[in-house]
């Protein structure tokens, strides 16, 4: 039913656990529904001074398909700038993970939104601080 | 690794002593009972004496059974054919809300088709009550349906009390005992349930065979039409070798029954005793009267299929009612019925252990288990409730409903 790509993210999930202190953090899921992330952010800079995703880390509670999306997108998502981060669609996590059973798809839309909303929380926060500074 | 299998609910090996009954009626008696010469006799001759013999293990008369090709055709036949037989004198049934698939969807075929359900409530060990079936019983219902024990949760109803409210308001009583046949006694007469599905892959018999009681005096509508076999009710050539295994499984079942519940209530117990000491785990069900065999937790905060995974990585079989490992990403309607929530539900675990499960695999168990729970809880953003989720933070869950 798995890959062998998502059976090796389940068991040795990568970046898993609660970040101190992260300057974004996304949401996403429903307890009822099954499936819930938490994928939390650190962002910093490159050498060209873009803002990027310095580190990165997941809570899931879910199925061995949210676990293993959840733990690929946190390292696709690593060290890519935040434009690039947010392009990370569910075909590309989907994809990474060497493809999901058509009803465990909602499990990569789950993991990029993850992303998505970890991105999103960290500009509305700096948004306020920039807000507060000006 | 030698495979520890504890999942006896869901089917059961079949036993040598059942494959070697059976052997026989493959190559060399495997004429066509309906034959009238010697050589079809003698396969007729075979299933006749299974029929006694799956008659005595519920203490009915052999004329009672009627053969079908499983727990699922006996439900079917039980329900639609008694339906479509006596909906003059009504079109109404009541049917409790912890049935197997086989029966609620038997009952939803009615309904679409003019009948009227209504479904039982039970609480929150699985118990459906005399007064709950009493008052929906109404001057329209022909017939109440209740499960002799869940198959999930392993709660053994008290069929008796219920049966008697039934035969008190003139309704007739289906109960499916697919689960509970060949663990526990049933006495059809005792019970006074007027029909009872069987199944014998359950019970170290093959698959592809069960059985519907049907008291005397009791008409059903054939769903089958054909050569007339069994009794009219169930055309078709019968499953010699299915019938003769079932047979001599009931007949096993029987003489080792008592001796085999109690073996496995203390294994069952151990394991209760030891997984509950787990952090924030729950029994399902009720911890004495349950089916020999049944252990069900909910383990909170963490997902049902990930842990039937991790169990299966450690060569151990064993079930889930989580949605994410059912087709429908539905959870089970067992556990919500007794008052889990869908995301405590997420999280169940039902171990059935069974005739040839050893104390050694009970220990493999206990010795995996809780190292999965801790490692699926480490990765689970809740630690102390579902509440810290939902306050505060963003809920997109409307936008994650699953496409």
């Amino acid at each position: 039913m798995y890959s062998k790509i998502l059976i090796d993210h389940f068991r040795n999930p990568r970046n898993m656990g609660r970040m101190e202190n992260p300057d974004g953090v996304g949401k996403v899921g429903n307890p009822a529904c099954g499936d819930v992330m938490y994928i939390y952010i650190k962002v910093g800079k490159n050498e060209k001074g873009e803002e990027i995703i310095e580190d990165i880390k997941f809570e899931t509670f879910g199925c061995a398909a949210a676990i293993g999306t959840s733990s690929m997108v946190t390292e696709l998502a690593k060290g890519k700038t935040l434009e690039e981060a947010e392009k990370i669609s569910k075909d590309d996590v989907a994809e990474a993970v060497g493809g999901l059973p058509p009803i465990k798809m909602h499990c990569s839309l789950l993991a990029s939104d993850g992303l998505k909303a970890a991105i999103a929380d960290y500009r509305k926060k700096k948004g306020k601080g920039d807000a507060a500074e000006g | 690794m030698e495979r520890v299998y504890l999942d006896y609910a869901s089917t059961t090996p079949v036993d040598g002593r059942v494959v070697e009954a059976m052997l026989p009626y493959f190559t060399e008696r495997y004429g066509n009972p309906t034959s009238f010469y010697s050589f079809g006799q003698e396969a007729k001759q075979a299933v006749e004496e299974a029929r006694a013999k799956v008659a005595e293990l519920i203490n009915a008369s052999p004329e009672e059974i009627i053969f079908t090709s499983g727990g699922t055709e006996a439900c079917n036949l039980a329900i639609k054919g008694f339906a479509l037989k006596n909906k003059k004198r009504g079109k109404h049934i009541v049917v409790s809300k912890i049935e197997h698939f086989a029966v609620l969807e038997a009952c939803r075929w009615l309904a679409e088709r003019g009948f009227e359900v209504s479904y039982l409530d039970v609480d929150e060990y699985g118990f459906v009550s005399p007064e709950t079936l009493e008052q929906a019983i109404r001057g329209d219902t022909i017939l109440a349906i209740v499960n002799h024990a869940n198959n999930e949760i392993g709660t053994i109803e008290p069929i008796a009390e219920l049966a008697e409210v039934a035969q008190d308001r003139g309704v007739a009583f289906f109960s499916d005992a697919c689960i509970s046949n060949g663990s526990v006694e049933i006495d059809v007469a005792r019970l006074g349930v007027d029909l009872l599905a069987l199944s014998a892959h359950k019970m170290y018999g093959p698959k592809g065979v069960g059985a519907l009681y049907v008291a005397k005096g009791t008409r059903l509508e054939a769903l089958l039409h054909g050569g007339g076999q069994e009794r009219k009710l169930r055309s078709g050539t019968e499953n010699v070798p299915g019938i003769v295994g079932f047979g001599r499984a009931a007949e096993i079942a029987k003489k080792e029954m008592r001796s085999e519940a109690e073996r496995l209530r203390k294994l069952r117990d151990e394991l209760i005793r030891e997984v509950l000491r787990i952090p924030r785990t729950r029994l399902n069900g009720h911890p004495e009267r349950r089916l020999p065999g049944n252990a069900n937790f909910a383990f909170a905060f963490i997902e049902g299929e990930g842990l039937i995974l991790e169990l299966d990585f450690a060569g151990i079989s064993a079930s889930t009612g989580s949605a994410c490992s059912s087709p429908t990403l539905e959870p089970s309607h067992v556990l919500t019925a007794i008052g889990l929530s869908h995301a405590e539900a997420h999280g169940s675990l039902r171990v059935t252990l069974g005739r040839f499960t050893t104390r050694e695999h009970v220990k493999r168990l206990l010795e995996v288990l809780p190292r999965v729970v801790k490692r699926l809880r480490d990765i689970s953003p809740f630690k102390e409730s579902f509440e810290d989720y939902v306050e505060g933070t963003e809920w997109k869950g409307g936008e994650h409903r699953h496409v």
